[in-house]
């Protein structure tokens, strides 16, 4: 399957594809612990059940994508050292210390207080469960922190010294290593893109059970949570993602180049490729249609700003131009969809109809996914962006590789494909299935085919394998009335 | 104070955390089969169930630590057991999915109990053949794994990974004596018997296999004065292990466990003994392989700073958990 590939190419698969897959995740289960946190703090407060219920409807599907999240994070901080171990060696002093910061301030405070999240609420108080629930959010959030510091030294590297045996070695300041340039931006752009990557599930959730059902209160309550997120936070997004770009045009020029698909240099004003097909063996954008002068307006804020192309990047050191010009125009794309939504749904809602216009329903519903689509995108934009580098500008992707043969990699990736398309296909399937479900009034929690009530030592259960917990009636289908 | 030293001793807790504590998970993974479907099997994945997630963490810190504390080991000791290292990233998939699935999904119950078992066996397995890929010693030239695809595949790797497959069994049914009541504890018992002499012959195997490996080896644990230090710990460990059998067979609480853990702590230790001062013998010290003493001073604000409350919450969430399972329900 793979034998006319290099060991280099396939290592390069390998960590695309364990990272793409391990990222959609995270980027659902960041802004759904928040979402938990909020609808629990909500019942607290409010003390209406409406938002207990949806808690425990959404905790259910919090713990599958979690335990799929976590499983795949683990390959990721061995995979460093498996298939990089030469910018493992040099880069480790920098950013090992930052990837440990990760386990000791997130993962352990997410592990620890997941245990109490998902099955101690009749064990420690609301209160204290409450508290788990946020440190829960917490660690995702402070996660996103250190991992995105990690990624964004490799993009804009500073704070660093040479070490003589070749090592980057950090300076005397870790501020300028942690803040590095393009960091505070990133954050910003990915954490926003996991809270819309959330809502616009949540919203498609609602969405579906609306169309079944326009009286469901549960279902109605969570679609209108979605869409404030969805107007509010998108155009929030959109503001962040074009600071991001320009930030990304001082200190990675070549990426926003390709982006755009500038080939040449446009010293009176560059256009706005909208569309087109890049050639870059003829160093151009076919069928282009352009807005002229507009991508000057958008990167500089000025018609007739000079805007260098990639005739000034020597040939070694450019990005591959097809495919990032592709992969932004998805991302930007799905973000003017999503605001579309977003505004549907606020005139919806100043006209009173917001959950009677099934036409926004369906269209919600078709932008379950969307978050999911925008964030691959937008990873490939900026990772692929910075190529040929690994570090930018300083270690090139081709010396940072593994001394590892191609078949010892072709398996391993061969492996991953297989066993992460049927296990995460599967955990995806049974997330859709819960989804299925109408949320319902006296919603379960996390239910471990409980042993039914309190029994003593000695006696053995009845002849049913599973007592009790509706999870475990083999005969639950969806929307099947459960015992309250 | 030697900070490498001190960051040594910081990455060798860090596996034995990992060690004892995703040591019961998996050991419970590993028995599973012989558990009976339905109550048994239930009662014991709840007794790990809030738990496991923290477990597993540990993994994650001693690979972060040691690429943050010691990169060039970690650059070299993963390439050279590439093959165990992913095949214990797949194991540890099936097991942690098995987790949630098993419930979400009844008619393939009997099929996620499988890979509930097979991802642990696998797990456990290669984590003992990397630690004995690792004594055996790897060969380093320029920074870098200079060895061959097949290194890590000796009757001594073999060896440990058993050795360690049978520990992590022992841990996992004495955590189930002390779980469980009734007629389900008197099943781990019998398993934890069983547990305990496969863990004590193999233990011994591979301490006296160790001592063949190499001369230094060998002088570490032969020679005067050395031999005034260390002959206590073969020892204290026969003694942990007389009286950890007869904790088997009669206590009806935690003294197994605890004991069980000794045992891991004097093993671990012997093996600290055993590879002292190298990180991956026989060529590299850890002052080798040691990160720059300033990246060794942030990270220890951050571990002196965090790690007492990671241990104050995990130690609350266990404490949440605590007593025999389902004596209180499960909601």
């Amino acid at each position: 399957m793979f034998e006319n590939l290099d060991a280099l190419l396939l290592a390069r698969i390998q960590f695309a594809f364990t990272v793409s897959f391990h990222f959609f995740f995270p980027a659902f289960s960041i802004g759904l612990a928040s979402y938990l946190m909020v609808l629990e703090g909500l019942w607290l407060k409010t003390g209406k059940s409406v938002y207990l219920d949806l808690f425990k409807y959404w905790l259910k599907i919090f713990a599958i994508a979690f335990a799929m999240g976590v499983v795949s994070g683990i390959v990721m901080s061995y995979q460093f050292g498996t298939n990089w171990s030469v910018f493992s060696d040099k880069a480790g002093p920098v950013i090992g210390p930052l990837m440990a910061y990760e386990v000791l301030t997130a993962f352990f405070l997410e592990a620890g207080f997941l245990g109490v999240m998902l099955f101690g609420m009749n064990k420690v108080g609301k209160k204290l469960h409450f508290f788990a629930t946020f440190m829960v959010a917490l660690g995702t959030f402070v996660s996103a922190f250190w991992i995105l510091s990690v990624n964004s030294w490799m993009q804009t590297p500073t704070g660093y010294e040479i070490g003589a045996n070749g090592q980057f070695l950090p300076g005397p300041s870790w501020w300028d290593i942690v803040f590095n340039p393009s960091f505070p931006y990133r954050l910003v752009h990915t954490v926003m893109a996991a809270y819309l990557t959330t809502a616009f599930v949540v919203g498609a959730v609602g969405a579906w059970h609306l169309l079944k059902d326009r009286a469901n209160p549960h279902a109605r309550k969570m679609f209108s949570m979605a869409m404030w997120m969805a107007a509010i936070v998108t155009p929030a997004q959109i503001f962040a993602g074009d600071m991001h770009g320009l930030n990304t045009l001082e200190h990675q020029p070549a990426k926003v180049m390709a982006m755009e698909g500038h080939y040449q240099s446009h010293p009176e004003g560059a256009p706005l490729i909208l569309f087109g097909i890049p050639d870059s063996e003829a160093k151009t954008v076919r069928y282009a249609i352009e807005i002229p002068k507009m991508s000057s307006l958008i990167l500089k804020h000025d018609l007739d700003a000079p805007l260098a192309g990639l005739d000034t990047i020597p040939d070694d050191r450019e990005p591959p131009v097809g495919m990032l010009f592709w992969s932004f125009r998805i991302m930007v794309g799905i973000g003017f969809a999503m605001l579309g939504i977003g505004l549907w749904s606020l005139w919806g809602r100043m006209r009173g109809k917001l959950y009677d216009m099934p036409w926004l329903h369906r269209a919600a519903v078709l932008m379950g996914p969307s978050g999911f689509a925008a964030v691959l995108a937008g990873w490939i934009t900026t990772e692929v962006g910075r190529q040929p580098f690994v570090i930018y500008g300083l270690l090139r992707t081709a010396d940072a590789a593994s001394p590892l043969d191609a078949p010892a990699v072709a398996a391993s990736l061969l492996a991953f494909i297989v066993v992460y398309f049927t296990v995460f296909g599967i955990g995806v399937w049974y997330v859709l299935k819960l989804m299925s479900k109408p949320p319902h009034a006296g919603e379960y929690g996390v239910k471990r085919g409980d042993v039914g009530p309190i029994r003593t030592a000695g006696i053995t259960p009845g002849p049913t394998q599973n007592p009790g917990g509706e999870e475990t009636l083999p005969t639950e289908a969806p929307g099947e009335k459960e015992p309250v | 104070m030697d900070l490498t030293v001190v960051w040594a001793f910081i990455i060798a807790f860090a596996v034995f955390a990992y060690v004892v504590m995703d040591g019961f998970d998996l050991g419970i993974g590993i028995l599973f089969p012989t558990f009976k479907a339905g109550r048994e099997r239930d009662r014991a994945m709840n007794s790990i169930a809030p738990v496991w997630d923290g477990n597993e963490t540990w993994l994650v810190l001693g690979g972060g630590g040691l690429f943050a504390a010691f990169p060039l080991a970690y650059a070299v000791i993963l390439p050279a057991t590439y093959p165990l290292i992913i095949a214990m990233l797949l194991g540890l998939v099936f097991r942690g999915v098995a987790f949630e699935y098993r419930w979400r999904d009844p008619g393939h119950q009997k099929f996620w109990d499988m890979a509930f078992t097979g991802g642990s066996f696998v797990a456990a397995l290669a984590q003992g053949m990397t630690l004995g890929a690792l004594l055996q010693g790897i060969e380093v030239v320029d920074r870098s794994y200079a060895g061959s695809w097949w290194d890590w595949l000796t009757p001594y790797t073999l060896l440990t990974g058993l050795g360690t497959v049978a520990g992590y069994a022992l841990l996992g049914s004495t955590w189930l004596i002390w779980k469980l009541d009734g007629e389900e504890q008197a099943h781990a018992r019998k398993l934890a018997v069983r547990a305990a002499i496969a863990t004590i012959v193999l233990m011994g195997a591979v301490s006296l296999y160790n001592v063949t490996l190499n001369a230094e080896y060998a002088a570490h644990w032969l020679t005067a004065p050395q031999i005034y230090w260390v002959a206590p710990v073969p020892l204290v460990t026969a003694i942990i292990a007389v009286s950890m059998v007869r904790a088997i067979t009669r206590d009806r609480n935690s003294k197994p466990f605890w004991l069980a853990i000794a045992l891991f702590f004097l093993g671990m230790s012997g093996l600290g003994v055993t590879i002292w001062p190298y990180v991956v013998p026989p060529g590299l010290t850890i002052w080798d392989a040691a990160a720059p003493e300033r990246s060794q001073i942030f990270m220890l604000v951050g571990v002196a700073i965090t790690m007492p409350l990671i241990i104050g919450y995990t130690a609350w969430a266990y404490w949440v958990f605590r007593g025999k399972v389902a004596d209180e329900g499960y909601h």
